[in-house]
């Protein structure tokens, strides 16, 4: 059921706006699952990390002592789905303290106020 | 225009089905094609046909479910969201060994891909949700 294909041909621009701590809720798991059943449709994608969504791509999460499952290595994998456009907002990773070496890909920062310009240039937004 | 929904949030916990449903009714009064609203996340919790409001407050399952039969809309639950809520079908039940099912009439379960789907084929996708 989740290796399906898509047919139609038609390639959309899709950005994955990702906003939330990696738990506390769902969302940032469950966006992710969307992207990598997404990939197989072989549209465009791109993901944009900004406000607590920076925290999913910050190395060395250790949620195994509240059960939680540790997704955060599946962020690495995305290379191989080819989603490989990973931006984030600079503002968000300062506010919390973060830099670049802090996270697990190589993502591109770029200013909050270029964010509207990104939404901009995507047909499909989907934000988690 | 052709377009396609996504709900995030469970009923009346949120607004946010409630508000879909407002956006699906205008817009298909409006001559508008609405071709799917898919739920996701916690959004896959109106489809469960179990739910028993108070009398005096609306019924938000049998509002889709009667949308769903009146224009034909596609009401699709994520699977994997599904599956992790406790929401099944008849084909789910049997798959994974369950002695019930909960759907709803006019919602089916099926996989994300027809989320990808509906953002390729719909001019607009809007959702609903936090």
């Amino acid at each position: 059921m989740e290796d399906e294909e898509y047919q139609g041909g038609e390639v959309k621009k899709f950005l994955y706006v990702n906003r939330r701590q990696p738990h506390g809720t769902v969302y940032a798991l469950e966006s992710l699952e969307t992207v990598l059943i997404g990939a197989a449709f072989d549209q465009d994608v791109s993901m944009l990390f900004i406000d607590d969504g920076v925290y999913q791509l910050k190395k060395e999460q250790a949620p195994e002592g509240i059960e939680f499952k540790n997704f955060s290595k599946t962020y690495r994998a995305l290379e191989m789905y080819d989603v490989e456009k990973l931006f984030v907002e600079r503002e968000s990773l300062e506010e919390r303290g973060l830099a670049v070496d802090d996270l697990l890909v190589d993502v591109e920062v770029i200013p909050g106020s270029d964010v509207k310009a990104l939404v901009d240039q995507h047909d499909v937004i989907l934000s988690f | 225009m052709k377009l396609a929904v996504l709900v995030n949030e469970g009923p009346y916990q949120h607004q946010a089905s409630d508000s879909a449903y407002q956006f699906v009714n205008a817009a298909l009064r409006a001559g508008h094609e609405v071709m799917r609203v898919f739920f996701y996340h916690d959004g896959v919790n109106n489809g469960t046909r179990l739910t028993t409001p108070p009398q005096d407050d609306r019924h938000i399952q049998k509002r889709w479910t009667a949308l769903a039969s009146e224009h034909n809309v596609d009401l699709v639950l994520c699977v994997a969201a599904c599956q992790r809520r406790g929401l099944v079908d008849e084909d789910e039940a049997k798959r994974n060994g369950k002695d019930a099912n909960n759907i709803a009439e006019g919602f089916r379960i099926s996989g994300l891909g027809q989320l990808i789907e509906a953002g390729v084929e719909a001019d607009r996708l809007v959702t609903f949700g936090d």
